[in-house]
């Protein structure tokens, strides 16, 4: 049944909204020349299968039912339209999770705050904004571009339009966005 | 450093032609190289334009187009591709070279060819154009098909076949004895492994060699050397062609990525020329004669590619359709064949050459067009019709989700 030179890897599989981690397997099977493919199977038993070229476009493909070896409908998504689809799914999710965990601790908000270009600490550490003996709220997570940083260390700098996931009260919420932008 | 006005002139429209063959390829869905051929052979001795004027240039152009070709081919390989497809695919490969090459070989007996050039019209049989069916199999929407992965291993076995192979003939054709041919052969093959083990030792070595900020940079030392040891392989009597393909496998992944980008548009450009060129040295007036021959040749090699991927995808575990479909997938020949062939033109074995473009250009059309009609072949002749497709059901997930969500979340967060 599998594939040429495919393998499974156990990728780790975010259930419900919190992440709690279950093994998922995903069929990696490589394209010689084209680039990687990966599928699985999802719980409600439809196979979905994303083709990566190696020059960074993707193709999302489905199976049909009766035939597992044909791939039907399709999708077919440029560089931007990766990096854009990969955003989208990948940083609001962290925020929506730590949004899903501050609703169950009452008094506690968690905020996206943008770093303006005018910030005083661009490439600054973020230890120097001493955020939290000023505040008393966490930077938990930074988002740059497609990337997210969780639990970053005092030792990252900050880049403008980075985006910083802060868990506090909203008063606390409201301090770093002024410490942040300078006010 | 003046430039004649006639020689601009024939480049000019010669170019303006090349593009509205590019086009009319991209707009039907097929590879450009047999449309320059015939560009080719329309124009020449006898033809529209002479290109009597440019000629000299053009022969220069088509010989670093065959270069550049097979430079870029050596880019794509990559070390894990390669290993991964022979410890799975190793059969296929020597199923593809016995059912492929020997018709080649011994049409070229029984058009009474030398056995030299009918080596060449054993390769030109055998391998199988990467660039038509890459393009094809994407342009289809079959990436991710069982049979795929299959029909993608051939084509990296031959192209690894092609470091033996490209020697062994590039010896044999400059009047070389066999034994001579197998030893450069063997030369070779020794240098190409010698080579992949190296850059596994040098890799970052070669890609600080290969990666600059200025692209200006990468081109000019990726050229420099390739132009040198293609040189010095020439000099070797191991064919110059080997020497590019060599630099191409010797640049490691992240800078070959680069490399590959930053060349594109020069290899495009004197690919063509060569593609051109080649049917340029051809009389249009051979090629009538020669059809007959290529016929059978495309007639019998079109089943045996077909036999190649029927098995290739049985190993994979992919039904009849999809065997079918990875048979007809690999039907089309193309450039490197055309490169072959002008290896044996230009060692002297003329005769090669219309009985060579006739057979690439049949099969480069048909090819695609049975791979497109492979589903609708199973049907007709192995009645295998498509099973049909239940319409899609679409689950209204957003009502279930929340509950979901909420079950996990009392769970996690106690």
């Amino acid at each position: 049944m599998m594939a040429s030179s495919s393998r499974h890897a156990n990728h780790q599989k975010m259930s419900g909204s919190l992440g709690r981690l279950e093994p998922m397997d995903v069929n990696e099977t490589m394209l010689p020349g084209v680039g990687m493919r990966y599928e699985f199977t999802t719980v409600k038993g439809e196979r979905f299968g994303m083709i990566a070229y190696r020059d960074g476009r993707m193709d999302l493909v489905s199976y049909s039912e009766d035939d597992p070896d044909e791939c039907v409908g399709m999708v077919r998504l440029d560089r931007t339209e990766v990096e854009t689809v990969a955003e989208i799914m990948g940083a609001p999710r962290i925020t929506a999770r730590i949004a899903d965990l501050t609703r169950e601790i009452p008094g506690l908000v968690s905020a996206q705050i943008d770093v303006p270009a005018e910030s005083p600490f661009i490439g600054e550490q973020l230890g120097d904004t001493r955020c939290r003996t000023r505040t008393g709220a966490s930077i938990v997570a930074m988002v740059r571009g497609s990337k997210v940083v969780s639990s970053p260390t005092p030792q990252e700098r900050l880049a403008a339009g980075d985006v910083l996931v802060v868990i506090g009260t909203e008063a606390g919420i409201d301090e770093v966005r002024k410490l942040i932008s300078g006010g | 450093m003046e430039l004649e006005a006639s020689i601009l002139l024939e480049l000019g429209v010669l170019l303006l032609v090349l593009t509205a063959m590019s086009g009319l390829a991209w707009r039907i869905g097929f590879s450009a190289a047999p449309l320059f051929l015939i560009a080719g052979l329309a124009a020449g001795e006898g033809g529209l334009i002479p290109f009597t004027h440019s000629f000299e240039f053009l022969e220069v152009a088509g010989g670093i187009g065959v270069l550049l070709l097979l430079l870029t081919l050596g880019l794509e390989f990559s070390a894990a591709e390669f290993t991964a497809t022979m410890k799975r695919h190793a059969p296929t490969g020597v199923v593809d070279f016995v059912l492929n090459a020997p018709p080649g070989f011994i049409a070229g007996l029984l058009l009474g060819l030398d056995w030299r050039p009918s080596m060449a019209l054993a390769g030109i049989t055998w391998i199988s154009s990467s660039g038509i069916i890459a393009r094809l199999l994407s342009d289809l929407g079959r990436l991710g098909n069982r049979e795929t992965p299959a029909v993608l291993s051939v084509l990296v076995l031959e192209d690894v076949a092609m470091a033996a192979y490209l020697p062994l003939l590039g010896a044999v054709l400059v009047g070389g004895h066999l034994v001579a041919g197998v030893l450069g052969s063997i030369i070779a093959v020794v240098i190409t492994l010698a080579v992949i083990q190296l850059t596994r030792r040098t890799e970052k070595a070669a890609n600080w060699l290969f990666t600059h900020d200025d692209e200006e940079q990468v081109l000019f030392r990726v050229l420099g050397i390739t132009f040198a040891v293609a040189g010095l392989a020439e000099l070797a009597g191991i064919s110059a062609a080997v020497g590019a393909f060599l630099v191409g496998l010797a640049i490691p992944s992240p800078a070959a990525e680069r490399v590959r980008e930053i060349l594109r548009p020069l290899r495009n450009l004197f690919a063509a020329l060569f593609f051109f060129v080649f049917g340029l040295g051809i009389d249009p007036g051979e090629l009538g004669p020669a059809m007959p021959a290529a016929l059978a040749l495309a007639f019998v090699t079109i089943f045996t590619k077909v036999g190649t991927g029927w098995f290739a995808a049985g190993r994979d575990g992919a039904s009849v359709r999809g065997k079918l479909r990875a048979g007809t997938a690999l039907i089309a020949r193309g450039e490197f064949s055309i490169v072959i062939a002008g290896l044996a033109v230009a060692a002297g074995y003329v005769a090669l050459g219309p009985v060579a473009s006739a057979y690439v250009l049949i099969v480069a059309v048909v090819g695609p067009v049975l791979a497109r009609s492979s589903d609708w072949l199973a049907a007709v002749f192995l009645k295998q019709p498509k099973p049909k497709s239940k319409p899609k059901r679409h689950r209204s997930r957003r009502h279930e989700e929340p509950e979901s969500i909420g079950a996990d979340d009392s769970a996690a967060g106690g």
